[in-house]
């Protein structure tokens, strides 16, 4: 760390703490390696032809006059993959995806032909080349239309399908929900849209693709956050041996989701290596990325909640509609065809739940389950969070108070939620006070007021979460087949460092840094002396990956289950060097020594150094200090958080302006706080993004209208204030080192209270409700019309 | 078309095709890759690099219309082993987590201390206002150039 002021810290003898990450020395001076840097020998550059169309027939390709282009190496087509049984491709909720279209295309932008050409700008040039004739035909591009009996259906090449239908999945009892609202003194019902969204992490996706014709080996360089699923896809649709194609994620530009699937243009590249035996890079451009790759949300949704006068909430009842686009592309786990939108009940101590979800195709992208969603508890804890506040509304209570007084109790944990979920620990009460404390609500509602007298609109918004990370066990949840456990192997090497491989893969998160830590605080050794190995399949045992906020809970927990194995070898070794029964060794300082004298001992480097020598290890005790394991999660881990949001909006224009945003955060033991604040301060800003800036829109034909950041908008420094956090710590009962996950908490929880806080700012014009994204338009559009309310103050 | 151009102060002669953008020029021609393309649209900054001293987003200029300048890219920040204060700013306070639009902002910053040596964090949000960054929700950047401000000032700064 020669970069830093101060280099490692180890205050108290703990190798947490926040600390300078390893991999800045790097980014810092431009020297990351990110697949659009890779350049090899020989090296070929794809490009994608897309349709223009959300939904025609496609009636030919012709590709000549592209063949013809003197740096044109190759055109791949349909048919092309169709002749090598790799037109279409398996998605990880069961269903299939085209790579290139061979029937019909089913969305603006879907892939159609593949051109790789001696460098990227002859391949852009050969697509205008390609001519591809088209019989258009009606396109569905609103969910709600899509399961009319005069709807297009969208996928007529599967088996026995007659409509747009892809699923219906419930969650509770419905009968007891019926219950509950009749005995309800008021019941609030709302519709809302959570709008579709996309992750657009700065880097776009990409792939460089290398088959070696002789040693029939696949070597993929990628931005995938799940490098061993990646490969396992790749090894079933070409045929080539697992143990013979290698996926390397170097350093990955943000993923949030977006890098976890596999997209056409991967597998194309694939295929173009091994019919030119050159390596081939393919880079989506920016709008490529935006159309056609894991699109996020788009739910319809209608919310009940029933409560009684005093405020005390009874009863939450769902229905919702999700657009899950042209293919069923959702990367979650198989089982969970809603994700885990089954923890909508959020916070609360509810009596009865039940939602019932209904997917459907329409002529858009693919997608679904992206944008730190943890497996859509964005949608679930923002439907939540707003019917609590229109609850509130309709009661004319405060809204922390009615959550204060709804809000699970911590002698309630473990709690069993309505809808069969067991939150593992928390104290919510707590959390909740911190935020208003922080806060200072009670003088922000003072200023309110007196601002709304004045005629300013000033809104308040809170909102209380709880996630649910870590995905498995492996007995309920797999990928693409695979069980959601990640292994994890660690070797320590003579001098006593040490190299710790992992399955999941950083996006930017700091693994290399974070995951030391772990093994630094269990082996007592320091920080630099841990090595970390990722995203590369050769060299890391298998796992599926680093999304849904799994690093941590479960990859965490593998690489101390083997630090602690290595540690119990280690003691086994000393006791034999030291004549003496390991049980009379104690662990101390990073030493192994004699219980009552403490010089008689060994630090985890003396061992390793003999561990390695010719000393011989006691009876059935492995020589060499190494372990290995796969983690398999007893449960998910539940990070919670409440969150405040001050917003400022003008009631001329409709202009928000987020002036202040609080943000208590429990994510369990936080192992380096200061990268644990990064991830939650680009949660926040993602809220604000999504709350009043993005949105995936089409016209009425499926035209794509926001195909670049000049329409897409994310929110720059100036839209986002200086966050505000606070915390407490409430570890996980069975997570080795009490650690839960803190990568998408802030996205889950932060969009409901900005939208709550410009609610709130409406309120005396009586605005209930209105979607996300609330842009000035859609703010002056909700005040336009609406006479002031007599009942909350403002001239 | 011939073009030569000054980077980080070494001259190159190249011959290439007048449409290509300046930042392929810098990445694909002079294997100088840190400069990273985001969006092509002159929206997220990823690209920025100075031209003449002043900062430009490389993924639209051509690399032609560089000819007979300087260009300034994040691998000269650091000079002779030593870290620029910005970079070092960066990873005092974490300013960097995927690393992608790290060197765009920091050649924004450097320009930003050259000129106004004590911003305020407001000015600070407005200098990087046309850059894009997707997971540090800006806090941690507009602090690490605090800190660089701070340190440099005080000329305190250290390898």
């Amino acid at each position: 760390m020669s970069d830093t002021l101060e280099g490692t810290a180890h205050g108290n003898g703990s190798a947490y703490g926040s600390q300078p990450r390893k991999e800045d020395a790097r980014f810092v001076r431009g020297l990351g390696t990110f697949v659009d840097d890779l350049a090899l020998p020989g090296m070929l550059h794809g490009a994608v032809l897309r349709s223009p169309l959300a939904h025609a027939k496609v009636v030919s390709v012709d590709a000549s006059a592209a063949l013809a282009h003197p740096k044109v190496k190759a055109v791949i087509t349909g048919e092309t993959l169709a002749q090598r049984g790799m037109a279409w491709m398996p998605t990880p909720s069961h269903d299939t995806q085209a790579v290139l279209a061979t029937d019909k295309v089913r969305f603006q932008g879907q892939e159609v032909a593949f051109v790789v050409a001696e460098d990227r700008y002859a391949a852009r040039d050969a697509l205008e080349l390609i001519d591809v004739e088209y019989e258009p035909l009606p396109a569905v591009v609103d969910a709600r239309q899509a399961l009319s009996p005069d709807a297009p259906v969208v996928r007529d090449d599967r088996p026995g399908q007659e409509n747009n239908h892809i699923f219906d999945w419930e969650s509770g009892d419905a009968q007891r929900v019926a219950e509950v609202f009749a005995e309800a003194d008021v019941v609030v019902e709302q519709d809302m849209l959570y709008p579709r969204v996309h992750p657009a992490p700065l880097e776009t996706c990409g792939i460089v693709a290398d088959m070696d014709p002789v040693s029939e080996r696949l070597t993929v360089w990628s931005t995938a956050q799940a490098p061993h699923t990646h490969r396992s896809l790749y090894a079933q649709l070409t045929g080539i041996p697992e143990h013979r194609i290698r996926v390397i994620a170097k350093d990955i530009g943000g993923g949030f989701g977006n890098k976890v699937g596999v997209y056409p243009g991967y597998v194309c590249a694939i295929v173009a290596s091994m019919i030119t035996g050159c390596p081939v890079k393919w880079i989506e451009d920016r709008s490529e990325n935006l159309m056609s790759t894991a699109f996020a949300r788009d739910y319809h949704m209608r919310g009940e909640i029933a409560a009684r006068a005093d405020g005390t909430i009874l009863g939450l009842r769902v229905r919702v509609l999700a657009d899950h686009g042209a293919f069923n592309a959702t990367a979650q786990p198989s089982r969970f065809p809603a994700g885990f939108f089954g923890v909508f009940t959020g916070s609360y101590d509810l009596q009865a739940a039940h939602c019932a979800v209904t997917g459907v195709y329409t002529n858009k992208a693919p997608g679904g389950v992206a944008y730190s969603c943890s497996f859509r508890i964005t949608e679930a804890v923002y439907l939540v969070e707003r019917m609590v506040d229109l609850l509130a509304g309709e009661l004319d209570m405060d809204p922390a108070e009615l959550r204060m007084r709804n809000l699970l109790r911590p002698e309630q944990f473990p709690y069993d939620t309505a809808t069969g979920w067991r939150y593992d620990s928390g104290d919510y009460p707590r959390a909740l006070a911190k935020a208003l404390e922080l806060a200072k609500y009670d003088d922000l509602r003072a200023e309110q007021a007196a601002r709304r007298e004045r005629g300013e609109l000033m809104g308040i918004g809170l909102s209380f979460f709880t996630e649910a990370v870590g995905a498995g066990p492996r007995k309920y949840m797999d990928m693409f087949g695979f069980g959601m456990a990640d292994g994890a192997e660690l070797r320590i090497h003579p001098s006593g460092t040490a190299v710790v491989r992992l399955s999941c893969m950083s996006q930017g998160q700091g693994h290399e840094t974070t995951f030391a830590q772990l093994v630094a605080q269990e082996l007592g050794i320091g920080v630099d002396a841990v090595d970390v190995v990722q995203g590369d399949t050769d060299h890391t045992p298998f796992g599926v990956g680093t999304y849904g906020s799994r690093s941590i809970a479960v990859s965490g927990a593998a690489v101390v289950t083997v630090a602690r194995q290595v540690r119990e070898r280690a003691r086994l070794i000393a006791a034999a060097m030291l004549e003496v029964s390991p049980d009379d060794l104690e662990w101390g300082d990073g030493r192994w020594f004699v219980r009552g004298d403490e010089e008689l001992g060994y630090t985890l480097a003396e061992i390793a150094r003999v561990a390695h020598s010719s000393f011989e290890p006691p009876e059935g005790v492995d020589a060499h200090l190494n372990a290995v394991t796969v983690y398999n999660p007893p449960n998910l881990t539940f990070p919670f958080g409440a969150y405040l949001c001050v917003v400022d909006v003008d009631p001329d224009t409709g202009q928000v302006k987020v002036r202040r945003f609080v943000a208590v955060d429990d994510c369990g033991v936080r192992i380096n706080p200061m990268i644990v604040d990064g991830q939650i301060h680009r949660g926040l800003a993602d809220g604000i993004g999504m709350a009043l800036m993005e949105q995936i829109a089409f016209d009425a034909d499926g035209n794509h209208l926001g195909g670049s950041f000049m329409d897409y908008l994310l929110p720059t420094a100036l839209e986002c204030p200086s966050w505000e956090l606070g915390q407490t710590v409430t570890p996980s009962p069975h997570h080795p080192v009490g650690a839960k996950g803190i990568g998408e908490a802030a996205t889950v929880g932060s969009p409901a209270a900005v939208v709550n806080a410009v609610m709130d700012a409406l309120r005396p014009y009586g605005v209930r409700h209105a979607d996300m994204p609330l842009t000035p338009a859609a703010v002056w559009r909700a005040i336009q019309g609406r006479p002031l309310r007599s009942d909350v103050a403002i001239t | 078309m011939e073009i030569t151009v000054t980077v980080n102060g070494q001259q190159h002669r190249r011959s290439i095709e007048p449409r290509v953008l300046l930042a392929y020029f810098l990445r694909d021609e002079l294997s100088l890759t840190g400069t990273h393309l985001g969006c092509d649209t002159s929206n997220c900054g990823a690209c920025v690099v100075w031209l003449d001293g002043v900062p430009v987003k490389s993924c639209t200029v051509l690399a032609a219309m560089a000819d007979g300048k300087e260009v300034r890219t994040v691998e000269s920040l650091a000079q002779n082993g030593k870290l620029d204060p910005v970079q070092q700013g960066f990873i005092r306070c974490h300013g960097a987590q995927c690393g992608f639009c790290t060197p765009g902002m920091l050649m924004t910053a450097r320009w930003l201390l050259d000129r106004d040596p004590n911003p305020s964090e407001e000015r600070i949000r407005e200098a990087i206002s046309g850059q894009l960054c997707r997971c540090t929700g800006y806090e941690n950047i507009v602090r690490a150039v605090r800190w660089a401000a701070e340190h440099e000032r005080r000329d305190e700064v250290t390898s």
